[in-house]
């Protein structure tokens, strides 16, 4: 088992920088999703981590080595793909032993360890099966298997999940959950959706054009955005923002209402609260006229302008509301809810 | 398409009918006059109906001398050698080609791009373009009425090497990036992932190559000199003009229907995984 550390990595492609400098420190027996949207380079990042892509300045160590000239082969990872890339002409027994087969580990051992994988993952039965005559699932368990056959320091995961229906998507990501926490193997995971990286990781990294908006717990992330990026990605619906201006204690939204906050600011800055966090308040400073309703079950989504601006605000109401379109309501919250962030750099402050 | 119209069926059948005569009955005249007697080949009307002759022909052809009056060594012989030209043509081609595709694929390389394009251009000079310095060089070598004169040049293709590529093309990245993880070395890659992978291809390209190898007519017709190293293609054509005599039509066909055997067997037994080559995109 080991940690990894990434010292001010950078990849360019030509001119094309896309990766600026990442930096982090994951520990032992760690689960770090990379989250961020399409083309941010998370991808490019766990590449460099296995070996697949070059590192074109800083270093990847994987325990107290740095593997930067290392192949993928000798860095002792693990790694599952999006397409989950098996052999297609072997069974799956096949699969799982390939790897060590060409480590030439003693066949009765391979055929333990291999024994072992499938039952924790359940595919024993399928052992003698070719993986087209397996489903998205089984084929995801099988890509799995061959990972844990080979005992790694670490598990680097690519968008594993995505092509799996949305229901076995929430079970396969329990299961890995569970699976990791059982084998302790630092893992690195790479997805683009953040209920999936809200729910595996024990922290999260946040990419966005390259760079690292924010690095820390999922509770940080969603309790204490670091930029208005990271806001805006975490938590679903997103973030509400507004240009405000800042008065110390206070904050002034553009129609005029004044919220209260905990930090403290003055000028321009950007003011976010989430959908969520607002309560129905007759007193309350925010109004708002209904346009339109999302009856989701569990919450009522509600969507209309700010009042006295054309600015689109949501909120979620718990529970079927009885709030009809049309209706004008006022909502309040709590001032360690809303957040301000600089409107030059989108940083937080504070 | 569902349709009742009976007089398009007919037709439809008629010309199918007509298609299937053209091609088989040339077969049939070849196989009806292998088995009759020469005489009875000569007289008219041309017989329709096969004789009685057939084994003694096919033994007389097969073993014996040939053709009366002749030369030229026995036809077994001639099998052999087509047949060991054809196998050398299509496995060496078929060697060379998935090992220069999988250079071309796989591997990062200074005028990578400019190999390929050398390799490709060489698909406008086929044998008869360029017979004459090939036949120099080749006479040169002193390999002459020998099995590596008769199919070294046929071997390097261009062809084969530009549909491995294609083929390989179709092979995903990350298979590539699975087997380095899993510590595969560029030749274990090769031989483990590559070769099963373009199976079916191998097999389609075998075939195909195997005829072409069968069917060659002029390098053979130049190379060889001596009987013993003739194939049969070009003896069948040799026979018809053989020692100013009238053609013995049911050693000729005997020998055209031999001739026909080893490229049918071939295709038979390769059917299920040639049409799979052709036809399957799947990797």
């Amino acid at each position: 088992m080991a940690g990894i550390t990434l010292d001010s990595l950078t990849k360019s492609y030509g001119p094309t920088q896309v990766l600026h400098h990442v930096s982090a420190e994951i520990e032992d027996g760690e689960f770090v999703v990379i989250v961020g949207p399409s083309g941010c380079g998370k991808s490019t990042l766990l590449r460099m981590i296995a070996g697949l892509e070059t590192i074109t300045s800083g270093d990847v160590s994987i325990g107290e080595k740095v593997v930067n000239t290392l192949e993928p082969a000798d860095r002792d990872i693990a790694m599952v793909f999006q397409n989950y890339a098996l052999y297609p002409h072997m069974t799956v027994r096949q699969n799982m032993a390939y790897g060590l087969k060409i480590r030439k580990m003693p066949k009765p051992e391979i055929d333990q360890k291999v024994q072992e994988a499938a039952e924790i993952l359940e595919i024993a039965q399928y052992l003698d099966r070719k993986p087209r005559q397996l489903s998205g699932g089984q084929r995801q368990r099988v890509a799995m298997g061959r990972a844990i056959v080979r005992d790694p320091q670490v598990f680097l995961f690519d968008e594993p999940l995505s092509n799996l229906d949305a229901k076995l998507r929430v079970q396969m990501r329990l299961e890995i959950r569970k699976l990791q926490k059982r084998l302790g193997v630092t893992s690195i995971f790479v997805t683009h959706d953040q209920v999936e990286a809200m729910t595996l990781g024990d922290r999260l990294m946040v990419l966005n054009g390259g760079y690292v908006e924010q690095f820390g717990t999922p509770i940080e992330l969603y309790e204490r955005p670091a930029s208005v990026f990271v806001a805006g990605f975490i938590g679903s619906p997103a973030m509400n923002f507004f240009p405000a201006e800042a008065g110390g204690q206070s904050v002034t939204l553009a129609n005029g209402a004044i919220l209260p906050t905990n930090q403290t600011a003055r000028g321009a800055v950007t003011c976010g609260f989430r959908p969520e966090h607002l309560v129905v308040d007759p007193e309350g400073p925010i109004a708002m006229e209904v346009e339109m309703l999302e009856h989701l079950g569990g919450v009522t989504l509600l969507h209309g302008p700010l009042q006295g601006t054309d600015q689109q605000m949501v909120v979620s109401l718990d529970g079927i509301s009885d709030v009809q379109m049309g209706d004008k309501l006022h909502f309040s919250l709590p001032a360690n809810l809303v957040h301000l962030f600089d409107a030059q750099s989108d940083k937080r402050i504070g | 398409m569902v349709e009742n119209r009976p007089l398009l069926s007919i037709l439809a059948h008629i010309v199918l009918l007509l298609g299937v005569a053209i091609v088989a009955l040339p077969v049939w005249i070849t196989f009806v006059g292998s088995s009759h007697e020469a005489e009875r080949m000569l007289q008219t009307p041309i017989p329709m109906l096969p004789g009685d002759q057939f084994f003694v022909n096919l033994r007389q052809t097969l073993w014996g001398s040939g053709l009366e009056g002749s030369q030229t060594a026995p036809v077994w012989m001639m099998l052999m050698n087509s047949m060991i030209m054809a196998l050398m043509i299509a496995i060496g081609k078929i060697a060379i080609s998935l090992l220069s595709a999988f250079a071309i694929v796989y591997f990062k390389f200074p005028f990578r791009m400019g190999f390929f394009w050398m390799i490709f251009i060489t698909l406008m000079l086929p044998v008869e373009v360029r017979i004459l310095p090939t036949f120099e060089v080749i006479a040169d070598l002193g390999m002459l009425n020998s099995y590596w004169g008769l199919t070294v040049p046929l071997i390097a293709s261009a062809t084969a090497t530009f549909m491995f590529r294609q083929v390989f093309l179709t092979i995903p990245d990350e298979m590539l990036e699975s087997a380095r993880i899993d510590g595969a070395g560029p030749m274990r890659f090769f031989w483990d992932i590559v070769i099963p992978l373009s199976r079916t291809n191998i097999a389609a390209l075998f075939v195909i190559l195997f005829i072409y190898g069968w069917n060659q007519y002029l390098w053979p017709l130049l190379i060889t000199t001596e009987t013993d190293m003739m194939t049969i293609v070009v003896s069948i054509k040799q026979m018809l003009e053989a020692a100013e005599q009238t053609p013995q039509w049911n050693i000729i066909m005997m020998t055209s229907l031999l001739a026909m055997v080893p490229p049918i067997f071939v295709v038979i037994a390769m059917q299920k995984l040639f049409v799979q080559g052709l036809t399957e995109t799947d990797k």
